[in-house]
């Protein structure tokens, strides 16, 4: 019994001591309130502590709405953690910014995922997500059924015309509240994820990809006109409504009020709950392709971490693909690799949401790589509210044009 | 008051010395940085160094500039009209890329009118939302300052009788203060929602379904009407607390010699309740005004400015740019402007209620 | 004649309760709203929210939600830090500030009518707008505690506290309600050798239990109610207040019962903390026998 425990203590001690020559890794990360999410983000810490005996990575979780304020808070503050995560397209702007540094991973690791979630800046990779998310058009096979339509495939997606007709046959049925939910419920980044691209698919954009020095032309140009008209006339239609109670977005097409619902494969499991016959379709093309947005959550290091290596070793880690699929199971999203939506309900061969997989890489398109991002998405935001609302067109997308440009000039081109 | 007695400057730094001394620290200092942020080009986040640009911030937001428009004619001179209405050349072709009017590149049209005769006047902003924000406060202010003061003396006053149950009802009127603005402007959305509502269905059951239904926060012409009646439903409640607490101070004696000589309720309040509010008065309409001036979790939560810019206001503005717009140079411009704004109201309204001598 | 008065009577006190309870139900309704939809499943709690079932305690009623909500957030511990940060303020900003007040009323000092003026103007200042230029000072002071000398206020109570000790809206509630009070009185006090301490504690604070009730509700729901702030400074969990705690429960689809029920939780200390004070804040200044 006086060995045991002797043993017992020594072996406390010899962990004691163990532990205490790993170098603790300062981490944050947006899941506060999520638990799935917590908990399956705690197992991949727990696993990697154990792991090996340099490094001990520890938590502070943050609720999402709040993240990257605190991020910048604290960047202000100088006081940042070692490891945190990133909205994907906010990532330049936080390495542009100096809050981050990149990362130091085998990139031959990382060959087979998704292209949305490699986050580049300047030729080097910040960041690196285990997952993307995607959008598609969500409704129920009944529906097209009844209303005569052909169901769309990625080969051949509907034309704006077939959607614009399959609109028309929703409304016209006088089933649904309205034919189209397109979530103008969700303010914030909702709005250039979501409806970016099919400004795309017009061949529009929200600035000037060849050199990100200007949104001219391509925000006010005449595919943006031909967007914006398009926008206009599905709430002046009376397709959609501009305003959207954000109760009716979480739960309006489950209660049967939309035909069609633009949305996130987040929320898909909840549609397949209520509706077995739930389909996911993919965008329309409006001349240019097909579009959907790319890149969600990612890694990076900070940029005043002592220990980038250490970093790296977790986020590394964190890459196999028995995580990837974790998150999937958890939360819905879609892993990173192929081999890793194998392994999942949802996405492996034949899973509900198979077709998420295939959408997000013949799709889908990362929102524009440039640390002025951050801003012009707030312009994009309010310029389609506008628009929705029955602002002029062409004179909204002037004075979007012109604020992306000033924004631009005040930051000396962003480093482009 | 002014004798020997009551002078003593020991005591008198040594009693407001403390909060003086905070207030100095966490809120004067920083804002005289806010101050000379304004005059540069600061962002919240940026390697870029911060520059001294002078006055271009308040350029930027203040620039309004008038254009006189003829309206177009066709080749026999004749007024080209549209929808019965002149046709005036376009404003875009004047303000982009016009290499003859630098001076309007960037400007957008804010409103217009004609002072009879053909011609029309453009006025043109370089900054139309921010001029919104500005014309909707004062909107706010001028409507919720007088109405949600009158509205907090009557509840007092109806709350300040005797009656048995009446610290339960003091209770009930008291309860929307003590939830957070944000709570509410949560709640108020589904109560306000477009379609099924709850204000819609209660109109449309109180009509028989004459009352159509009302699209309250996604209507320009009612967005604002719709918070500012929430807003002083919200924090009603709160003033009629201060008035409580001055009617308090009016001594009974008073009431007592009214009554004996009979005085109507009318004459009671006239001569004895409202003089006697005075100092209140002053503090309630300048915490008021003070509170509407800073009107923004309202605007956060429900409409973020919108439906076009009817609900957007000062503060709201100041928060997007610092905040979300990474630009804290214009934020803090728009901060010192509404300070500026405030206190010469506030002086104006110091003058008004002077004391006389 | 005397029946008459007496239905007359009966009627105008039975008028008077109409309108009391009428505006009552005005006040009301959306709290109660609130409560109900926290005791219901989501998807019915959306249901009825556009009908008189949403002010009902009617359906699939059970307090699921509130067990919900303690999953997803340690709803105990910003709870806690709301009320810990809070109460100290209040108790600190009602000392601080209605001594200020004092001196401002009824002491004569140099410097005097400068300083009221400078703090009033301070008043007009929305926190937002000196929100970061505070980050950047709290973050690089230092602190004095029983293991030395630290530097930067992060993750604390104090960065919570000590910046909204005082402000210039508690002092002018105090000076506007001490303006009312009899001012010979304290000369009267000060001619018998009183000590400005002695008048303070014995004579104005008496006759201010209104004042100091409404200037602590005030502060308790500026207090409670910070949301900005908090989310600047804390970036541990066990730190954070309840305001940056509702943000738990905005996730990409939200719990609204969940929302409901955490929010009738966070209610519940201002209200009591109300009720406590109600008493104060009709504390007539004719009770304590002193007359205008």
């Amino acid at each position: 019994m006086k060995m045991f425990t002797l043993a017992a203590s020594a072996a406390i001690l010899a962990w004691g001591s163990a532990a205490q020559a790993q170098q603790a890794l300062s981490m944050w990360y947006h899941g506060a309130g999520n638990e799935v999410e917590s908990r399956i983000i705690n197992q991949i810490i727990a696993d990697f502590n154990a792991s090996q005996t340099d490094w001990k990575v520890e938590l502070q979780s943050f609720p999402q709405a709040a993240y990257n304020d605190s991020v910048v808070a604290g960047a202000l503050a100088g006081n940042l953690p070692d490891i945190l995560d990133v909205d994907g397209p906010v990532m330049p702007n936080w390495a542009w910014a100096g809050y981050m540094q990149p990362l130091q991973i085998d990139e031959s690791k990382i060959e087979n995922f998704l292209p949305g979630t490699k986050g580049y800046w300047d030729g080097k990779l910040y960041s690196i997500g285990l997952w993307d998310a995607a959008v598609a058009l969500v409704t129920r096979q009944s529906y097209l059924d009844e209303l005569g339509l052909r169901t769309p495939t990625l080969e051949q997606p509907w034309t704006k015309d077939e959607f614009m007709a399959a609109l028309d046959a929703a409304k016209a049925s006088g089933r649904f509240e309205y034919a189209f939910d397109p979530g103008m419920a969700w303010t914030g980044e909702w709005y250039p994820y979501a409806f970016s691209p099919f400004l795309q698919s017009f061949g529009g954009d929200i600035v000037d990809r060849s050199t990100y020095l200007t949104a001219e032309g391509a925000l006010n140009g005449e595919a943006a006109m031909a967007f914006g008209e398009w926008w206009q006339g599905l709430f002046k239609n009376g397709y959609a409504q501009a305003t959207q109670d954000p109760a009716d977005r979480d739960g309006g097409f489950v209660a049967g009020k939309y035909a069609f619902s633009w949305n996130g494969n987040w929320a898909a499991l909840n549609a397949l709950n209520a509706f077995p016959d739930t389909v996911f379709l993919p965008a329309p093309d409006f001349g240019n392709g097909p579009k959907i947005g790319a890149a969600s959550w990612q890694f990076g290091i900070s940029a005043t971490s002592k220990f980038p290596e250490g970093a790296s070793a977790f986020i590394e880690f964190a890459l196999q693909d028995k995580y990837l699929a974790a998150f999937s199971d958890g939360i819905g999203l879609i892993p990173a690799t192929r081999t890793a939506a194998a392994m999942t309900e949802n996405y492996k061969e034949g899973g509900p949401m198979e077709v998420f997989f295939g959408l997000t890489e013949a799709q889908a398109l990362v929102r524009p790589v440039t640390p002025g991002y951050v801003v012009q998405a707030k312009v994009f935001e309010k310029a389609l509210a506008d628009i929705a609302n029955g602002a002029d067109v062409a004179s909204t997308l002037d004075a979007a044009v012109d604020e992306i440009n000033a924004d631009i000039e005040k930051n000396g081109g962003y480093g482009h | 008051m002014a004798s020997k007695f009551t002078v003593s400057n020991r005591t008198g730094w040594l009693m407001a010395g403390p909060a003086i001394l905070l207030i100095a620290g966490f809120v004067i200092l920083p804002f005289f940085l806010a101050i000379a942020f304004s005059f540069t080009n600061q962002r919240l986040i940026s390697p870029n160094p911060t520059e001294f640009v002078g006055l271009a911030n308040y350029r930027q937001l203040l620039g309004v500039t008038m254009v006189t428009l003829e309206p177009v004619r066709d080749d026999t001179g004749a007024i080209v009209m549209q929808d019965g209405e002149p046709e005036y050349p376009s404003l875009r072709a004047l303000t982009r890329n016009n290499p003859d009017r630098p001076d309007l590149a960037g400007m957008r049209e804010w409103f217009s009118f004609s002072l009879g005769g053909e011609d029309r006047t453009y006025v043109l902003a370089r900054d139309v939302v921010f001029m919104k924000a500005v014309v909707n406060t004062f909107i706010f202010v001028l409507i919720v300052a007088p109405v949600q003061a009158a509205l907090a003396l009557g509840l007092a006053l109806l709350i300040n009788q005797r009656l048995r149950g009446i610290n339960v009802f003091r209770a009930i009127y008291f309860m929307p203060v003590v939830v957070s603005i944000v709570v509410v402007s949560l709640l108020w959305r589904l109560i306000y929602d477009g379609q099924s509502g709850l204000l819609n269905n209660l109109l449309g059951a109180i009509s028989f379904g004459m009352i159509e239904p009302v699209n309250w926060l996604g209507n320009p012409s009612t967005a604002l009407g719709a918070i500012i009646a929430m807003s002083i439903w919200q924090a009603v409640g709160f003033h009629m607390v201060i008035w409580l607490s001055g009617l308090q101070t009016i001594s009974p004696t008073l009431y007592e010699a009214a009554a004996i000589e009979g005085a109507s309720k009318w004459q009671v309040f006239r001569y004895i309740t409202w003089p006697g509010l005075r100092n209140t008065a002053i503090l309630i309409l300048i915490v008021i005004t003070m509170q509407a001036f800073g009107l923004f979790a309202q605007i956060d939560v429900m409409t973020n400015g919108g439906p076009l810019d009817s609900t957007q206001t000062i503060v709201f503005q100041a928060i997007e740019r610092g905040y979300g717009k990474q630009d804290i140079s214009g934020g803090s411009a728009i901060s010192v402007i509404l300070f500026l704004i405030v206190l010469s109201i506030s002086l104006i309204q110091r003058w008004l209620t002077r004391e006389k001598t | 004649m005397a029946m008459i008065a007496a239905d007359n009577r009966g009627l105008r006190l039975v008028t008077r309760y109409a309108v009391l309870v009428l505006i009552a139900i005005i006040f009301v309704f959306p709290l109660v709203f609130m409560l109900m939809s926290s005791l219901k499943p989501d998807q019915q709690l959306l249901q009825d929210s556009g009908n008189l079932r949403a002010f009902l305690p009617v359906g699939d009623i059970s307090l699921q939600n509130y067990t919900d909500a303690f999953q997803r957030a340690p709803v105990a511990t910003f709870v806690f830090n709301s009320v810990l940060v809070t109460g100290i303020t209040v108790a600190l900003s009602l000392l601080l500030c209605s001594a200020a007040g004092f001196a401002f009323v009824f002491v004569r000092w140099k410097g005097r009518d400068t300083l009221l003026a400078l703090l009033l103007a301070t008043l007009i200042l929305p926190f937002e707008t000196i929100a970061i230029p505070l980050l950047m000072m709290v973050a690089h002071l230092p602190w004095v505690g029983f293991d030395g000398v630290s530097w930067g206020w992060l993750n604390s109570y104090r960065v919570q506290i000590i910046p909204f000790i005082a402000d210039g809206l508690t002092v002018f509630l105090f000076v506007q309600y001490f303006k009312d009070l009899p001012g010979e009185l304290i000369e009267a006090a000060r001619v018998e050798g009183a000590s400005w301490w002695q008048i303070y504690r014995r004579i104005v604070m008496p006759l201010s239990g209104p004042i100091f009730a409404t200037a602590a509700i005030l502060k308790f729901l500026v207090m409670y109610n910070q949301y900005l702030w908090p989310l600047m400074v804390t970036q541990e969990e066990g730190y954070r207040p309840v305001m940056v705690g509702l943000q738990y429960f905005f996730q990409l689809n939200v719990a609204w019962g969940e929302v409901m029920a955490y929010l009738s939780m966070i209610t519940v200390p201002v209200l009591a903390f109300y009720l406590y004070l109600q008493k104060a804040f009709i504390a007539s200044i004719a009770s304590t026998g002193v007359k205008g």
